[in-house]
């Protein structure tokens, strides 16, 4: 699977709104994409991923008589494919080609392998399903956490990764993101006592219900402070609040519905300025409780930035120096605090470093961009 | 489907701090509990790695070494072979065994 490693790291807390965070620095504006190369071939793809978006809402409707049917048995096939027995890269191409219907081309194009690693891996997972005795059943009440704990994670991999690359390069002709999302309604609908299972829910419906605004005309990224707000789609957003709203009264916490309350605070914001920073802090930290990994932690130095100062911000950033050596969000976020802070030296040298760390076509344009902004 | 249970642990050591009688006691029970379910088939405790005698082929003659097959921090205590209906039914009696660091549990080639 292309960059595991930040899999690993992705699965505790990645979300475009803190990814966002990180580039939100209130000065320039859209990242710069070279005139040169810029097609309307790309324009029409950026429009028509806006058009599918915006088809999300009908398209759900319209999958909803299929629900009906074959729900219980989706689901029993999900909870086989996700067995711990299995591991999580065989979880996430058995659950995507027998549950989803992906063919091992669309897999190994999404996930940016080969098509025979995927073939090999999907044969493999089977045959062990069927020689150590990996049964087709829902699981027993007692294992029923554990088991659904497995389901949520590999849903969760799935819209990252259908979410966060910058797919509109890649040609795959599915919807990783809405995918996923369309499993996990249909979790919450057959087991509608779980509040992780909504509070995942309503994490990917607040997430696409922002996608309307994350890309412009070319199809780059633009940041969460400039984004157009006008263009979230508001209903849903309210929608998605009020499920997890009811997951909260359920009392059981966990991490998928404070990441949620963290993209509720981003989505209900009505400007960046206007968002409420000190509760997103008062989030990272009952997170941090729950899972207190580097990933994280960066994220709520994004946070401690806004809310307190950035010269704090710095200080736990540079405690992640070692643990996130390689991950390129640590070097841009150091980059942006020292500009901050007026050591551009230092943030040149950090948002090299970035660069240096991620071949995401997106991200690339936007740290030089970043670089070249002094 | 018929498993083969591998008990894993640090040699000779009880695990959790606790007595080898208490930790004896309760394997007893775990055995007794599921052989008259029906579930154990065979199985044994095994003696400390220490007495192990290993042969290794590959050479001209075969060689005998003192100890066991891999010098690992943790050691096979014993075995059972199990007849379960499936790997969750192997993973539930599993989970209640009170003796090992860690137990593998894998499927028995059947004819």
């Amino acid at each position: 699977m292309r960059r595991y490693g930040d899999f690993d790291l992705a699965e505790d807390c990645t979300q475009d709104a803190l990814l966002a965070a990180v580039r939100a620095w209130p000065s320039t504006g859209i990242p710069r994409r070279p005139g040169a190369w810029l097609t309307t071939v790309a324009q029409r793809r950026a429009l028509d991923r806006l058009r599918r978006r915006k088809g999300l809402q009908a398209r759900a409707a319209q999958l909803r008589p299929e629900l009906a049917e074959g729900g219980d048995e989706r689901l029993r096939l999900m909870f086989t494919c996700c067995h711990p027995a299995l591991s999580r890269d065989a979880q996430l191409a058995l659950t995507l080609r027998t549950v989803v219907g992906f063919t091992t081309r669309q897999i190994a194009s999404a996930f940016l392998t080969s098509e025979a690693t995927v073939a090999q891996r999907i044969v493999r997972a089977k045959r062990k399903i069927v020689e150590a005795g990996i049964p087709y059943r829902m699981p027993a009440p007692a294992d029923l956490d554990q088991r659904l704990g497995e389901v949520l994670a590999v849903l969760y991999l799935m819209f990252n990764e259908g979410y966060l690359s910058s797919s509109w390069e890649i040609p795959h002709d599915r919807n990783l993101a809405e995918d996923a999302t369309w499993l996990a309604r249909l979790v919450v609908r057959v087991l509608p006592r779980q509040a992780e299972a909504m509070g995942l829910l309503a994490l990917f419906r607040l997430q696409l219900a922002r996608v309307g605004g994350r890309f412009d005309q070319t199809g780059a990224l633009i940041r969460l402070a400039d984004q157009d707000r006008s263009l979230w789609d508001r209903a849903e957003i309210a929608s998605a609040v009020e499920l997890l709203d009811r997951a909260v009264l359920l009392r059981q916490p966990g991490p998928y519905q404070l990441q949620a309350a963290i993209a509720g605070c981003h989505a209900e914001a009505a400007s960046w300025e206007g968002t409420d920073w000190p509760m997103i802090l008062r989030l990272y930290d009952r997170l941090l409780d729950l899972d207190p990994s580097p990933v994280i932690k960066l994220n709520r130095a994004v946070a401690t930035w806004r809310a307190v100062s950035a010269g704090a911000a710095l200080v736990e950033v540079e405690q992640l120096a070692t643990s996130l050596n390689e991950y390129h969000l640590l070097h841009s976020t150091r980059a942006e605090l020292q500009r901050e802070l007026g050591q551009e030296a230092e943030a040149q040298r950090s948002f090299q470093r970035a660069l240096d760390l991620t071949l995401n076509p997106a991200e690339r344009s936007h740290l030089r961009g970043r670089m070249a902004t002094a | 489907m018929k498993y083969m249970l591998l008990f894993a642990g640090a040699d000779g050591d009880a695990p959790g701090g606790e007595s080898m009688t208490a930790v004896m006691a309760k394997v007893d029970k775990w055995w007794h509990k599921y052989s008259e379910a029906g579930a154990i088939v065979g199985g044994e405790q095994l003696q400390p790695a220490s007495r192990a005698t290993t042969v290794r082929f590959g050479g001209e003659t075969p060689t005998v070494v003192d100890g066991p097959f891999a010098e690992t921090k943790e050691v096979i205590g014993g075995f059972a072979i199990i007849q379960v209906p499936d790997l969750d039914a192997a993973l539930e009696m599993v989970k209640s065994w009170p003796a090992s660091s860690s137990v593998e549990i894998r499927p028995v080639v059947e004819a």
